[in-house]
C-alpha cells in the first residue's frame, strides 16, 4: 500500500486551549519516528508540552519555524506514515495530526526556499501575526516570523544586520539579539535562574507560564463542568493509622530518593480498585458514557507560581508501589520544571486531588470534563475514632468523591469509598 | 565545613526545589515548610538534594528535628562532624 501523508497540526491539549506556540522541533525532515515519540515542544498556558506523534513514519516537511503562536489545528508539518500504522491513525480521530488536504491553508504554503528557513504561512486566524507583518513595512529582508517576533519585541528591523542571503534577517539573528538584551538588562535574573534551565530558549518563548492565561483555562474547564455535569458528593472518613505505620517502617531503611509518600499509596489503592467500579473511570462524550479500558490517574499538581496541572499517571493499576512513587515524582517535577507530554494532559480517566498535609480536612473536587469522577484527599490528621466501643486516637483522612450523576449513583460511589477504606487497611498488599 | 557553609548549602538545597526563595525570605525559626511553601514532595526533594550535596541522610524519625532552618543547620552540623 502506498504511503499516506498526514498533516502535523497544532494539538488541542484540552477543550480550553485555543492556540499554542511552537517553540522547538525535536525532529528534522527525513527523521523516522515511532508513534508516541515526542516531535515538538509546544508552549501553552500550561507551560511547555512535548507533542507526541500519533503515527509511525517519516517526517516529510517542517513548515513552521519555532516561535510562532498558531491556533489549534494549524498545520505545522507533514509526516509520511508507515503503511502499517494507518489503522492506528484512524483510531485517533482527535489526534494531533489530521489527514492531508483537509484544511485549505496547506495549499497556501510555498515551498521552502533553498538556504532559507521554512516560511511560516500567515494564518488568518492569527491576527497578531498578520497585523504585525503589516505594521512593519521595513525595507529589510525578513521572513514573516522574524517580522512577527520583531513586532512582538518592539524591535526595529532597520537597526539589525542580518546574516542571511542579501543580508536577510534570520530568526537566529533576532534570537541572538534578544538573548544579549535580556542578559544585559537583567543579570541577576539570569544568575538566579534554576541551574537546570539552560538559557537556550529566548525570552519570547515564555518559558514562564502566564498565570492569567492558566487561571482563565482553569475557569473555562470548571465552568463547563459545573454547568454540564450533575455532580453528587460523598465523603468518607478513613482510618490510615495502619497505612501510616506501615509507610514509616517501609521508609525507615530508605534514602530520601527512594522514600514513599502517602499519596503514592492512595493512588495505587484507587488504581487497583477502579476495575471493579467502571462507572467512575472513563469519559462522558457526545451524550453518553464511555468506560475507559485503561486506568490513567490524573493527579493534581499545584504549581509554585499558582495554578495547577493535572498530568496522568498511565496504567496506574499495573505499576508497583515503588513505580507509582517514581511516576508521581516524575510528573511533579516535569509539571514544574520540565515538560509534560501531550498524552499525559489529555487522556486521564479519573482525577485525584490531594490537598496536602498543610491543607484543610477535606476537599470536594470539581470533575474535569469529560471525566466522570474526581477523588479528594484531605489532610492527614489525628482524630478520635470509636472502634469496638472504645475511643481511639487515629490518623484519619477524609476522602471525598464527586461523581457524575448521569453515569453513577451515590450508592455505587459509597461502595467505592468503602472498598477504598478496606483496601487501605492492608497497605502491605499494595 | 563551618556553620556559614552549611547555611549556604541548605539555602541552595531549598532553592533547588523552590527557586523563587531567597535567603531573606527564610524565617530561621519558623516551620520551613510553611515559610517556603513546601509540600510533601518538595520536602522529600529537599532532603534528597541535601543527601546529594553533603551525604547526610535525614530519616523520617528525625523530621521533627529539622522542622526549622536553624534546626536543619544544627542537625547537619552535628552529623557532618
Amino acid at each position: 500500500m502506498a504511503r499516506q501523508s498526514f498533516d502535523i497540526v497544532m494539538p488541542s491539549l484540552g477543550a480550553d486551549m485555543r492556540d499554542g506556540t511552537l517553540t522547538e522541533w525535536l525532529v528534522a525532515e527525513g527523521d523516522h519516528v515511532s508513534k508516541g515519540d515526542s516531535i515538538a515542544v509546544i508552549e501553552t498556558n500550561k507551560g511547555a508540552i512535548e507533542m507526541e506523534s500519533y503515527y509511525s513514519g517519516t517526517i516529510n516537511r517542517l513548515l513552521v519555524q519555532p516561535m510562532l503562536t498558531l491556533p489549534v489545528g494549524a498545520i505545522l508539518g507533514t509526516i509520511d506514515a508507515d503503511s502499517n500504522t494507518e489503522t492506528d491513525a484512524e483510531e485517533n480521530a482527535d489526534a494531533d495530526i489530521v489527514t492531508d488536504n483537509e484544511q485549505p491553508v496547506s495549499q497556501s504554503i510555498s515551498p521552502p526556499i533553498h538556504n532559507e528557513p521554512p516560511i511560516v504561512p500567515v494564518v488568518s486566524t492569527a491576527p497578531a501575526t498578520e497585523t504585525s507583518v503589516r505594521a512593519l513595512t521595513s525595507q529589510r529582508l525578513a521572513s514573516p516570523i522574524v517580522r512577527a517576533l520583531a513586532q512582538q519585541q518592539q524591535l526595529d528591523l532597520r537597526g539589525i544586520s542580518g546574516s542571511g542571503p542579501q543580508g536577510a534577517i534570520l530568526l537566529k539573528d533576532i534570537q541572538t539579539l534578544l538573548q544579549a538584551q535580556s542578559a544585559a538588562s537583567s543579570p541577576s535574573e539570569a544568575a538566579t535562574a534554576a541551574p537546570s534551565s539552560k538559557a537556550v530558549t529566548p525570552k519570547t518563548a515564555t518559558s514562564s507560564r502566564d498565570s492569567n492565561a492558566m487561571r482563565e483555562a482553569i475557569a473555562a474547564a470548571m465552568e463547563k463542568s459545573k454547568r454540564e455535569i450533575p455532580h453528587y458528593y460523598l465523603s468518607h472518613e478513613i482510618d490510615l493509622s495502619v497505612a501510616k505505620q506501615w509507610l514509616s517502617q517501609e521508609n525507615a531503611g530508605r534514602d530520601p530518593d527512594d522514600r514513599l509518600l502517602l499519596t503514592a499509596l492512595l493512588i495505587k489503592a484507587v488504581a487497583i480498585l477502579l476495575p471493579r467500579f467502571p462507572a467512575l473511570n472513563g469519559h462522558y462524550l457526545d451524550g453518553r458514557f464511555e468506560p475507559a479500558p485503561a486506568i490513567h490517574i490524573g493527579t493534581v499538581i499545584s504549581l509554585r507560581e499558582g495554578g495547577l496541572m493535572v498530568p496522568a499517571i498511565h496504567h496506574a493499576d499495573q505499576l508497583s508501589l515503588n513505580d507509582t512513587m517514581l511516576a508521581l515524582r516524575d510528573i511533579s517535577q516535569r509539571s514544574r520544571t520540565g515538560r509534560l507530554r501531550s498524552s499525559e494532559l489529555t487522556d486521564a480517566t479519573i482525577t485525584l486531588t490531594h490537598i496536602g498535609d498543610r491543607g484543610s480536612d477535606s476537599v470536594f473536587g470539581v470533575i474535569y470534563p469529560p471525566q466522570v469522577a474526581i477523588l479528594g484527599f484531605g489532610r492527614l490528621r489525628q482524630s478520635p475514632l470509636v472502634k469496638q466501643g472504645q475511643i481511639n486516637i487515629c490518623d484519619t483522612m477524609t476522602v471525598t468523591l464527586s461523581a457524575d450523576h448521569r453515569v453513577s449513583d451515590g450508592i455505587q460511589g459509597a461502595k467505592f469509598l468503602h472498598a477504598l477504606s478496606q483496601q487501605l487497611q492492608q497497605p502491605e498488599l499494595l | 565545613m563551618n556553620q556559614d557553609d552549611i547555611r549556604a548549602l541548605v539555602i541552595t538545597a531549598i532553592q533547588s526545589v523552590a527557586p523563587e526563595i531567597t535567603a531573606e525570605d527564610i524565617e530561621p525559626d519558623e516551620d520551613l515548610r510553611d515559610t517556603c511553601d513546601l509540600d510533601s514532595m518538595d520536602y522529600l526533594n529537599l532532603l534528597s538534594a541535601l543527601k546529594k550535596s553533603c551525604g547526610v541522610n535525614i530519616p523520617e524519625t528525625d523530621y521533627p528535628k529539622v522542622r526549622t532552618f536553624t534546626g536543619m543547620v544544627d542537625y547537619l552540623n552535628k552529623h557532618l562532624t
